[in-house]
């Protein structure tokens, strides 16, 4: 083989590779939106985004609540995640001493690698009953569902975080211990700052593994179709509305299912482009800083 | 270069086995599909594996799926035989066949703190619609009633409302949604105040089963009618079966697989 049919062949093999994703997720998209639209068309735009009812039986397909029950799910749980996720990650990459470090990086590594249903099968087991003696009602709760996602995205948050503030220039530690600022000031004015869009990474990368998380939320969330009036009421994510009821689903049931999906694919390109645009914004106004 | 020649030739052994399996086991098996209702899962894999025992020449593959799966795959042709826990709407019913292999009970259970132990029709129905919302109202402790559900397209889910609740009823909405029997157990196990229906055969000591108008749920009282809340398990066929699907449905239908059938303690039809 001469040296230019090989390097022809390795060019067109990667260009190949990285088009393939490209056209898979192109497939994908087009498979949803054939399959979902024809009910989106049957039953109205709005009476489909909209709409407060979702019985199947009766013919009712309003996705409204569930909208709201995923978003719900997800706002909470990142509002517990992100704090503690990154003041983790300062801790490991500015506080911890190298032994620590070693225990308790692999412990939060190995916290990202336990299956989904292992969080959910703990939660039905130990959470529920313990919501339900807390705070009465039946256990399951929009609560108890973010509280299970907390510790399920919490690992990618940390450790995400924890490289983007390892990666910071030692000159800008440096230069602010120089000048006379202690630790927490440096942490906080130089480091911190500089890291945000790594920091803003760690919560997107959390944020789809919330929205997109299907089997732990069943099991504890209580499936119910309804506005929660309360995070203790429970409700039902758009994830888990298509695996519950895929396997029966039949004619209109079944495209509205994958209308379902389309709305959740709509509401993480939304959250995406909210999330790249910060992480734009930000990294532009640090100047110097760039990750 | 060695490597390369050793990664080809492994890649050849592996096309080579898989093309060789797949004709081989065409030859040496018929395959029979059954895919459907989760409900009659365990006790199709009960008669397929003793079916197999004494048909060697067969394979006999059972999946769940739910019931609603099981119609749809059997009228798409996709599988042999599709399996349903309820009765068959006419719309789903269309050029299908129906078998029923036994009838099954729906126990309504309750917490084993519960000092309810017997209900009516109309208090079941009052319940579900979320008239009765506390177990006050029905002799038990000043609670509220934490009514828990199968998923909508449940084949139990569906045998019950079909039974208990009138047409223009709707289950109330703030019902949990459990996605398995197995689940609704635990939820009903773990929660001194909720209530939920399983299938008789999942039914154990962990909680307790209600009685419907005075008739405890038992083989018994199932097969005699007395108990009400029943539904049929039913193997259905694409027009009529042949071959192996309708030798196998035959063997489930004879003594034999009835035996088996009783085991899972669902009722046999015969008898």
């Amino acid at each position: 083989m001469s040296r230019w049919t090989e390097e022809f062949f390795i060019e067109k093999g990667l260009l190949l590779t990285a088009v393939s994703s490209i056209i898979i997720i192109a497939l994908i998209i087009i498979f949803i939106f054939m399959e979902g639209l024809p009910a989106i068309q049957a039953y109205g735009f709005f009476n489909f985004i909209f709409g407060m009812d979702w019985a199947p039986s009766s013919g009712q397909y309003g996705v409204f609540p569930m909208i709201i029950g995923s978003l719900g799910i997800t706002v909470l749980s990142l509002l517990m995640a992100v704090p503690l996720g990154i003041l983790c990650a300062i801790f490991l990459s500015e506080v911890a001493s190298s032994k620590m470090r070693r225990i308790l990086n692999p412990t939060i590594q190995t916290l990202a690698g336990i299956p989904s249903v292992v969080y959910g099968f703990f939660g039905l087991i130990l959470l529920v009953p313990f919501m339900r003696v807390q705070f009465g009602g039946t256990g399951f709760s929009m609560f108890t569902a973010s509280i299970i996602l907390t510790v399920m995205i919490l690992p990618i948050i940390v450790s995400v975080s924890e490289d983007a503030l390892r990666s910071i220039p030692q000159e800008y530690k440096e230069a602010s211990l120089a000048l006379g600022a202690t630790h927490w000031q440096t942490i906080k004015n130089v480091i911190f700052p500089a890291a945000i869009p790594g920091v803003i990474t760690s919560v997107i990368l959390g944020m789809g593994r919330a929205i997109g998380e299907t089997l732990a939320i069943i099991m504890v969330a209580g499936n119910v179709v309804q506005i929660p009036g309360s995070i203790l009421d429970p409700v039902r994510a758009l994830t888990s509305n298509i695996a519950i009821e895929m396997g029966y689903a039949t004619g209109i049931h079944y495209n509205a299912l994958f209308a379902t999906g389309i709305v959740l694919i709509f509401m993480i390109i939304v959250l995406l482009i909210l999330a790249n645009y910060l992480h734009y914004k930000k990294k532009v106004t640090i100047g110097g800083g760039y990750l | 270069m060695n490597l390369k020649y050793g990664l080809g030739v492994i890649l050849i052994l592996i096309i080579a086995f898989a093309v060789y399996n797949t004709i081989s086991t065409e030859n040496k098996y018929e395959r029979i599909d059954v895919a459907g209702s989760t409900s009659v899962q365990p006790v199709a894999e009960a008669l397929a594996q003793e079916y197999m025992k004494t048909h060697p020449k067969v394979k006999v593959n059972v999946q769940g799926g739910g019931s609603g799966l099981g119609i749809r795959s059997v009228s798409q042709g996709i599988i042999a035989i599709g399996t349903s826990s309820k009765e068959l709407s006419a719309e789903e019913k269309g050029s299908l066949k129906e078998y029923v292999i036994g009838k099954e009970g729906i126990v309504v259970a309750v917490n084993l703190q519960n000092s309810v132990d017997d209900l009516s029709k109309e208090e079941l129905r009052a319940i579900f619609t979320g008239k009765i919302n506390n177990w006050k109202e029905l002799g038990g402790p000043d609670a509220p009633i934490n009514v828990v559900v199968r998923e909508d397209g449940s084949g139990t889910r569906k045998a019950f409302e079909d039974l208990i609740m009138k047409k223009t009823d709707k289950v109330k909405s703030d019902a949990i949604v459990q996605t398995s029997t197995e689940s609704i157990k635990l939820a009903v196990e773990q929660d001194p105040n909720a209530i939920g229906y399983i299938s008789l055969a999942h039914m154990s000591s962990n909680v307790k089963a209600v009685k419907l108008e005075g008739v405890y749920p038992s083989l018994e009282t199932i097969l005699d009618g007395t108990y009400e809340l029943q539904r049929p398990f039913l193997f259905l066929t694409k027009g009529e079966p042949y071959g192996a699907a309708k030798d196998f449905i035959d063997w489930c239908l004879s003594p034999e697989g009835q035996k088996i059938v009783e085991e899972e303690k669902i009722v046999p039809i015969t008898s």
